[in-house]
């Protein structure tokens, strides 16, 4: 019924999986570039009027390799789900554009857009909302064929619908029952299977392990890491747990106040971070390890996220930041790497004083 | 100790030197149209002042309803306590008065919930709701209630606490209705604090400073507290000692390094172990199999059985008691048991 046991997939030694994580790097699947989606704040019923605009995602920017992965860490609030929707087209981009393999997706309608939608799934957060109860598992899981028949042609959908069940986990005699029959690691994995219905390329993971127990939350990891080596599947994993996304990702974006701070691979952001608030984050993550509770060294931040509406001037993590100057005021740092940092200290960051955190 | 039965009513704080507060054999049960859900199972554990103890366990494992059962919160029926004792300062609340409980409640043992926002009137400023616990509890006239207020907020650190008196409880951050929250439990200076995931809902900044807020002001009063949480960092952060929970019983405790260093039941076991490590990067994450047991059909037997790489025949038939751990001269550990047949072999795995 469940996918489990430690067995490793395929590579064992460091080696390998350096190895393996090289070979898997290939072309960008996704190039997102300057985009920003502001949702306007009005005044007024029957003259509305727009007084302002919350910019959820203001100017992010990055590319998404295939068959890596992508962990997106942030606060809430930070504009990581946001960044999601707008990806999946869900939600209009107000500028900036997405490229899919070159072709600029940001302002397709009509069949383009669906043809695009195939090749991008998503996977929700919370199980027990983003299935439809009155749905049978098996009508939830193959209604993206109604959508693309050409997938599944209508006599194959049941058997498409029980291989798919079989792939993540469940067991394929369950296609009649209803989503309430199931726990929140089996509802997950209802999600999984409708995402993957369509043989999408990309999967973006809205938090899909936060709603889950401790103990499952590692099941669905695991089949996750499975599907991506047996599908060549591209992950976008967005999640607030940094050791669960250090875990799954080869490459980190951190996000605050709708902008991407820092970006790198998983050992540049977590070992060698160069923006205050990234080394804030991680520094107040709870390690859990007992001993390590005097020697360890947390910053902690005053104060509490500005409001997307009206962020700060400049560099928008200044009004929280201890190395905040006059300059980080008036100038708002580009994301880029910073020739006086050597080594893996030097990947993109937007701090006017990029710079490792001290060891003590 | 002996004495308790002589000492039931104190006149005015008799030095007490037990613990602050001493669950017993406790058990409670929610009859529901399906049948009866043993929420909790028979759970010891006591707390002393200035101790903190942390109740770890997944969402059904039992640990906010022994929690309720504490506090006297509990909706009676569904709920019912067939077996058990809640010894506060050695005098069990299970058989108090509704008046006496009432009493503890609040002034000697205060509560903090997970969501503040669903646990702070909407329509009442968070001065006036603060005020509240003097003009109910100390008959306070509005405006020392308010000055006491402000003092709170000051004191959990809320900047401009004057001038945010008169703040709706939506006008402020997740973080700073967490201290609301905080104030609103220290307000008339409890022994006891339970914190049931304080933290859970906060994001990670925010969560350290409000857990070194908590974990300060209990240095400064020496209060008890107990920590309800799913979480292992939280934990290891602030803990003295931990009860593990499973399926409505206690399957070990131990003082937080015994516990993180050598667990002694299996099932902390697998939690500890399926937490990502560095060194397994591109390997497979350790998880338990199969799901948390339907507390309405727990397995007979240890309750973990089915989901346990070490159990054996004497596992699907008998409950393992809490038993002593020792170490391998056959010393006791202190403050260490195992609800677990194998404790011996689970202790030298790994």
């Amino acid at each position: 019924m469940t996918v489990n046991g430690a067995t490793p997939l395929g590579a064992t030694t460091p080696e390998e999986v350096a190895f393996a994580q090289e070979v898997r790097r290939g072309e960008p699947i996704l190039e997102v570039r300057d985009l920003r989606k502001h949702f306007p704040l009005t005044r007024g019923v029957l003259f509305k009027k727009q007084v302002g605009a919350v910019k959820a995602v203001d100017g992010v920017s990055f590319d998404l390799m295939q068959g890596e992965t992508l962990g997106i860490v942030g606060e809430s609030g930070c504009g990581k789900s946001t960044l999601a929707k707008v990806l999946m087209n869900l939600e209009p981009a107000s500028a900036g554009s997405v490229k899919y393999k070159g072709e600029e997706i940001s302002r397709l309608s009509g069949s383009a857009l669906k043809a695009v939608r195939r090749n991008i799934q998503m996977v929700f957060q919370d199980p027990y909302t983003s299935l439809n109860p009155r749905m049978t598992v098996g009508d939830i899981i193959g209604e993206p064929f109604e959508i693309h028949p050409e997938v599944a042609p209508k006599g194959d959908r049941r058997k498409a619908v029980q291989d798919l069940l079989d792939v993540v986990g469940l067991n394929p005699e369950y296609i009649n029952r209803y989503p309430h029959q199931f726990s929140g690691g089996q509802r997950q994995r209802i999600g999984i299977a409708r995402g993957l219905a369509l043989k999408p390329e990309i999967i973006i993971c809205d938090e899909p392990v936060s709603a889950l127990d401790v103990s499952v939350q590692a099941q669905v990891i695991n089949l996750l890491e499975q599907l991506q080596a047996e599908f060549e599947l591209s992950y976008m994993f967005i999640a607030h747990d940094l050791s669960i996304v250090r875990h799954i990702s080869d490459r980190v974006g951190v996000m605050y106040l709708g902008r991407m701070v820092e970006i790198g691979s998983d050992l540049e952001i977590y070992d060698h971070a160069t923006h205050p608030y990234t080394q804030a984050l991680l520094s107040a993550v709870p390690v859990p390890d007992p001993t390590a509770r005097e020697s360890r060294d947390r910053i902690v931040l005053v104060g509490d996220v500005p409001s997307p509406a009206k962020p700060p001037s400049g560099c928008r993590f200044r009004t929280r930041c201890w190395k905040a100057q006059e300059k980080c005021e008036r100038e708002d740092p580009a994301l880029t790497a910073r020739e006086w940092l050597e080594g893996r200290a030097r990947h993109d960051s937007a701090c006017h004083f990029a710079a490792e955190r001290e060891n003590i | 100790m002996s004495t308790v039965a002589d000492q039931t009513r104190p006149a005015r704080e008799e030095p007490w030197t037990g613990p602050l507060l001493d669950v017993r054999n406790l058990h409670v049960e929610f009859r529901t149209r399906d049948g009866v859900v043993r929420a909790v199972n028979g759970v010891n554990y006591s707390v002393a002042a200035g101790e903190t103890l942390a109740v770890l366990g997944e969402s059904g494992s039992g640990k906010s309803v022994t929690a309720q059962a504490i506090m006297g919160i509990l909706d009676m029926p569904p709920a019912a306590i067939p077996e058990g004792e809640i010894l506060y300062r050695g005098r069990d609340m299970l058989k108090m008065s509704k008046e006496e409980r009432r009493k503890i409640r609040g002034q000697k043992i205060a509560m903090i919930f997970q969501d503040a926002l669903s646990s702070l009137n909407p329509v009442l400023p968070v001065g006036f709701q603060l005020g509240e616990m003097y003009r109910a509890h100390r008959g306070s006239n509005r405006k020392e209630a308010k000055a006491k207020a402000i003092e709170l907020m000051d004191r959990v650190r809320i900047p401009a606490a004057r001038e945010r008196v008169g703040d709706y409880p939506h006008q402020f951050s997740g973080g700073m209705r967490q201290r609301i929250m905080i104030a609103m439990a220290l307000a008339l200076e409890p022994d006891l604090i339970i914190a049931d995931e304080p933290t859970t809902a906060l994001d990670v900044t925010v969560q350290a400073q409000v857990m070194d807020l908590l974990a300060e002001l209990q240095a400064e009063y020496h209060m008890g507290l107990i920590l309800i949480t799913h979480d292992l960092g939280v934990v290891a952060d602030v803990a003295d000692k931990i009860a593990v929970m499973y399926a409505g019983r206690i399957v070990e405790t131990a003082p937080v390094h015994d516990l993180y260093a050598r667990p002694a039941h299996p099932y902390t076991r697998g939690l500890l172990d399926s937490i990502p490590r560095l060194d397994q990067k591109g390997q497979e994450l350790y998880a338990i199999k199969g799901l948390p047991p339907n507390l309405l059909r727990i397995p007979p037997g240890c309750a973990f059985n089915p989901r346990c790489p070490r159990a054996q025949e004497i596992c699907r038939h008998e409950v393992p008691p809490l038993a002593q751990v020792t170490e391998d001269d056959g010393t006791p550990v202190a403050g260490r048991g195992s609800a677990c047949f194998f404790w011996k072999e689970t202790l030298h795995d790994g």
